[in-house]
């Protein structure tokens, strides 16, 4: 898990990062919250913390606030010790997962707070604070009570808080969670649409897995206090290393089995590899595997007979869960085909059985 | 939710919270010690352990009696405010009426206004009455006083149980009355067992009250007040020892109850 | 949900009870201090000598006056006190903190009396604190205006209510989330500024209550001043005690009464419409 192989931070230019995370463990009590995470995140970049609950990853973005303290292991931040930093005095700010406004200070108020205390002179905070109100579109809003805001509305005003400090880091702690299906997606695109926007590092904790997809420049996934798994959305999604990974982002079919002289066999499904005997795992995506009505296969194709078994409806594709025979289901999506039923041809190409270890 | 460990970072606020907490203690544990001091109030330090003073005590007649009065009244009370504090609890979660918010004033009143006020009153009240001044008198006027605090304890607990489980019973045929009986006290049982202890011991150490409305018999704590005008005898410091002994007891009673209460309605709510 | 029957059961005895025990009485209270007494024997005569008499000598003024001061010597004092034990317990008290908290309720519910009686025992000349500065060797002579003085009587009034000031300064601080503590922190507000910025302005509410309760209990206090107060620290209860008692003036001793019931009154409307405004959420 952790030794899986973690690629660098990838930057247009060759600064060196702006977030240095040196092998960070943190336990509580007995237990072992976060285990051995090195990572590395670049200038400009967004990087999403995925997991599920009690994978560590909110304990890791609070250390990095200053809200915990790690067992061992440092935090570098533009090339200074950020750890030993109590948080009101690290260049990092936070956007809470229920927001966090004062209630006892309005709108504008709540904005100009970081401000404020640092003494910032008054004319320059009037701008500031109006300016960032205008780029989460809450201007009309100024001089209202947190109380009165929808959840929608306090999210903004939450980030125009924590940006208008000017960060070099911006934590968002699942801000989005407790916002309803369409909201969260509109949100989603003006989140990215700013931070493309101001060119600032955002460091976004989630446990939704589209959510880290759509955002995110590269994927951090976090498993029981360990990284899984550091990548871009699109090669995490297509090269999974392991079988969580697998899982966890978009759906997969698990097929496990053994190559023998070059034949990979998982259940009814064979096809030649150019690998060593072993015990082997494969991870088949179900959108991979298309249906042959004529019975025919490619070359680098592989075939197989299966009964449709069930059928569910999604609008643009429809998933189906088939039997191949000896209890062996797989889930194919399919492209609105209407509906099936009875035995069919599938086939899948050889390159997308992905290996992936357990 | 966790707190950083930031004791070590306020060295100072935890040294002042200490002394504020030793000032709290200290006239108390000098109390507890002197009781157990021969040559009695007074001087330091104390030399000469005995008990002699809990063993004058325990002979003394009238103090026993007094206590026995205290009993009779707070049992009393307990019973008057809790029965009263109950309704008065129902109604200002349930119904409404003109004058309700003029209701709940009132009703909390004894509660921030001066004993006095509320002993005088209700004394010229029996005056006017005719009621002769006598332990019934002070029972009316402990459960009187008494009744606000009843009321806010029941109130919230009224206010933690789950409006749906009335509604539950209701559906499956129940009439509000079996509601009352089989589901609503039911649940309140915590909060009336905290609420009695509350009440019984606010009522055994009651004196502002009970001052004007006393008759002829005492209660403990104008049992004491009358000896304490007299003179200063360790036997006070004696029986005082004890009282704190018996409220220490009975307040981490009342904290386990009242604990337990709020964990079984957390636990009710929680179990999916 | 509840029927009319119901709610005027349930809701009839308690509403009698205060009628009869409490409205009627305070009432009574209200009407005596508008009669008078002629000859030692109560006049139901309506006029307002009684008020005139608090008015025109000015010994009353004085004695109210001193009330005041020594009330608000004792909600200040249990402020001070009480804040900063209520805002330790709260935040930086860790794992100890239901313990801290049930030991700051226990001396709540010792007998008042036996606190009063304690300090009683401290003060005075042959008292233990005497005995203890002498025993040590910082005074030969005992130190005298320790007991039967308004210190006193500050004193033991403050020892009294610090728990109660404790308890809803307590209360409002628990209820600040502390994501917000958090936030002031992200934002770059250190501990102390955090405190004034975000934790002090939103436990008004709690620290209002709790100080009325303590300036309002302890300007009606006539146990106190009777324990440790002597002459010099008479509080104006005391006067109404002794119109009740030894000097037969009931309608005198109502109109104090009534004037200390509406100064409360008023307190309680003023601090009322102040933690409205005050508090958020």
């Amino acid at each position: 898990m952790s030794s899986a192989v973690i690629p660098q931070a990838t930057s247009t230019d060759a600064n060196a990062p702006l977030l240095e995370v040196r092998t960070i463990a943190k336990r509580f009590g007995s237990r072992e919250v976060l285990k051995n995470i090195s990572l590395n995140i670049a200038s400009g970049e967004f990087l999403t913390l995925l997991g599920e609950s009690g994978s560590g990853k909110t304990t890791l973005l609070r250390l990095i606030a200053g809200f915990e303290q790690p067992t061992s292991g440092e935090v570098w931040m533009s090339g200074e010790r950020l750890d030993t930093l109590p948080p009101y005095k690290r260049r990092v700010n936070t956007v809470f997962q229920n927001y966090a406004l004062f209630p006892h200070l309005r709108v504008r108020d709540n904005v100009a707070y970081g401000l404020r205390v640092r003494g910032t002179l008054k004319n320059e905070i009037q701008g500031r604070v109006d300016n960032a109100l205008s780029m989460v579109k809450m201007s009309e809003f100024a001089d209202a009570q947190p109380s009165r805001l929808s959840g929608g509305q306090q999210q903004r005003v939450a980030l125009a808080r924590a940006l208008v400090n000017r960060p070099q880091l911006l934590l968002l702690d699942e801000p989005l969670s407790a916002l309803d299906a369409n909201l969260r997606k509109q949100m989603q695109s003006e989140l990215k649409a700013l931070q493309r926007e101001l060119g600032i590092t955002f460091l976004f904790v989630t446990h939704d897995q589209e959510e880290a997809m759509a955002l995110s420049d590269r994927i951090a996934l976090l498993k029981d206090g360990g990284l899984e798994q550091v990548a871009s959305p699109r090669e995490i999604y297509a090269h999974p290393a392991t079988a969580y990974t697998a899982q966890f982002i978009g759906q997969t079919n698990l097929l496990r089995g053994e190559i023998r002289r070059n034949i990979a066999t998982c259940g009814v499904l064979r096809w030649p590899v150019e690998e060593a005997d072993d015990a082997v795992l494969f991870s088949l995506r179900p959108e991979t595997i298309r249906l042959s009505p004529d019975g025919k296969r490619q070359i680098n194709e592989v075939k197989f007979r299966a009964t449709v078994r069930q059928q569910i409806y999604g609008g643009a594709s429809e998933l189906l869960e088939v039997d191949c025979g000896a209890g062996q289901l797989l889930r194919v999506r399919l492209p609105g085909c209407g509906p099936l039923s009875g035995e069919h041809d599938f086939v899948f190409s050889m390159a997308d059985a992905i290996r992936v270890t357990d | 939710m966790k707190d950083s460990p930031s004791t070590r970072r306020f060295p100072l606020l935890a040294i002042y919270a200490g002394l504020v907490f030793a000032f709290i203690y200290l006239p108390i544990v000098v109390l507890i010690l002197y009781s157990f001091n021969r040559d009695g109030v007074g001087g330091f330090p104390p030399q000469h352990l005995t008990l002699d003073w809990y063993r004058q005590l325990f002979a003394d007649r009238s103090i026993w009696d007094s206590v026995l009065n205290s009993l009779i009244v707070a049992g009393g009370a307990v019973a008057l405010s809790l029965t009263l504090g109950l309704l008065a609890a129902l109604a200002l979660d349930r119904a409404s009426f003109p004058g309700k918010s003029l209701f709940r004033r009132l009703v909390l009143l004894p509660l921030i206004l001066p004993g006095i006020i509320t002993g005088l009153s209700l004394l010229m009240f029996a005056v006017i009455a005719g009621l002769q001044l006598s332990l019934f008198t002070v029972f009316l006027g402990h459960g009187t006083a008494l009744m606000s605090v009843a009321t806010t304890e029941l109130f919230a607990g009224l206010q933690k149980n789950d409006r749906a489980m009335e509604e539950a019973s209701l559906d499956l045929g129940a009439t509000p009355w079996q509601t009352f009986w089989r589901i609503t006290l039911p649940n309140l049982k915590l909060s009336l067992i905290a609420a009695g202890l509350l009440t019984f011991t606010l009522s055994m150490d009651e004196i502002a009250v009970t001052f004007f409305l006393i008759g002829r018999d005492n209660t403990l704590p104008l049992e004491i007040w009358g000896r304490l005008r007299r003179g200063i005898t360790p036997e006070i410091n004696a029986v005082s020892t004890l009282i704190f002994a018996v409220s220490v007891v009975l307040i981490i009673v009342w904290y386990r109850i009242r604990m337990r209460a709020g964990t079984e309605a957390q636990q009710l709510i929680e179990t999916p | 949900m509840y029927s009319r029957a119901y709610k005027a059961i349930v809701s009839a005895p308690p509403l009698l009870w205060v009628a009869l025990f409490l409205l009627l009485p305070y009432a009574l209270m209200f009407a005596h201090s508008f009669w008078r007494v002629q000859d030692g024997v109560l006049v139901h005569h309506w006029n307002l000598s009684n008020y005139q008499k608090l008015q025109a000598n000015p010994l009353y003024a004085e004695v109210l006056f001193r009330t005041m001061r020594i009330a608000g010597s004792v909600m200040l004092c249990s402020l001070l006190l009480g804040y900063p034990l209520a805002y330790y317990l709260s935040f930086h008290s860790g794992p100890r903190k239901e313990l801290l908290y049930q030991l700051v309720i226990v001396p709540l519910w010792v007998s008042y009396l036996v606190r009063g009686y304690a300090w009683k025992t401290i003060l005075g000349s042959e008292g233990v604190l005497n005995g203890f500065l002498r025993y040590a060797h910082i005074t030969h002579e005992p130190v005298s205006f320790l007991l039967y003085s308004p210190f006193a009587v500050v004193l033991m009034l403050t020892h009294i209510y610090t728990p109660f000031v404790f308890l809803p300064i307590y209360a409002s601080l628990e209820h600040i989330p502390r994501p917000l503590v958090e936030a002031s922190q992200d934002l770059g507000a250190s501990p102390a500024s955090t405190f004034f910025r975000v934790i002090l302005p939103l436990s008004m509410p709690g620290l209002l209550a709790g100080a009325t309760f303590a300036f309002v209990l302890a300007l009606g206090d006539f146990l106190a001043p009777l324990l440790v107060g002597g002459s010099s620290g008479t509080m104006i209860a005391n006067i109404v005690q002794t119109l009740f008692g030894a000097t037969y003036d009931w309608p005198l001793g109502a109109a104090i009464s009534v004037c200390i019931l509406l100064m409360t009154l008023s307190l309680l409307f003023l601090t009322e419409r102040l933690e409205k405004r005050w508090s958020f959420k």
